[in-house]
């Protein structure tokens, strides 16, 4: 198992890739997969993310084989 | 199926009318609906074409919830909500959503919560291609 790490639409052009896949530290938080994930980019200001497709904040805890997504805001419609 | 997602370009008034078939007649007294349609302009600029990301599953998910929600808040007989998902020209329908009720102010007002919700929670986001062949994601959706 580990973590599942996805970006989409602009913050996947901006990361450089679709998904990454990391190894569950078993203290991670989302801002954490993030900082590890992507180590050469702040998390950008008005990032949204989920947490196995539930939104969640920064500092929601993400265990061993969650899926963490990061995203621009939403404009669908 | 309340909720779908379309890759290719779909008709909202044939759903619609599809739709509404299946429900019983004489229950409902009140249908109403939004349509959603690419324009050839934003920002100032022309737009000529326009590609509609989702999140498998995620998008699926919430669209699933909103409606539950939708019915928790309003006396409703049927919800619908359909999105298209990847390219698109000015012109194509984007989204469709339905309500159905015994009268029109649940309608009127569930459908715009369908449709408010939508555009602040379910994951889309929309890629415009320019005239000069340029794209630009889309930030932030209009005020409405």
């Amino acid at each position: 198992m580990s973590i599942t790490v996805r970006y989409f639409a602009s913050l996947r052009e901006r990361v450089g890739r679709a998904e990454d896949h990391l190894e569950a530290a078993g203290n991670d938080t989302a801002g954490g997969v993030w900082s590890r994930a992507v180590p050469d980019q702040a998390i950008p200001d008005r990032v949204l993310i989920a947490i196995n497709q539930e939104y969640a904040d920064a500092d929601h805890p993400v265990g061993d084989g969650d899926e963490v997504a990061f995203f621009p805001p939403v404009t669908g419609g | 199926m309340p909720i779908s997602l379309h890759p290719e370009a779909f008709d909202p008034w044939a759903l619609l009318g599809e739709y509404q078939s299946r429900l019983p007649a004489g229950g409902f007294g009140a249908t109403a609906v939004f349509v959603g349609t690419m324009r050839d302009f934003n920002e100032g600029d022309d737009v000529r074409a326009m590609t509609l990301e989702h999140y498998p599953g995620m998008t699926e998910k919430h669209l699933q919830d909103i409606t539950t929600e939708a019915r928790k808040r309003w006396d409703l007989d049927d919800c619908l909500i359909a999105h298209r998902v990847g390219p698109i020209e000015p012109g194509d329908p984007i989204v469709l959503t339905a309500v159905w009720s015994a009268h029109r102010k649940a309608a009127f007002e569930a459908c715009r919560y369908l449709m408010e919700e939508l555009k602040h929670r379910a994951p889309f986001w929309k890629q415009e291609t320019l005239k000069d062949g340029a794209t630009r994601w889309v930030e932030k959706n209009t005020e409405g």
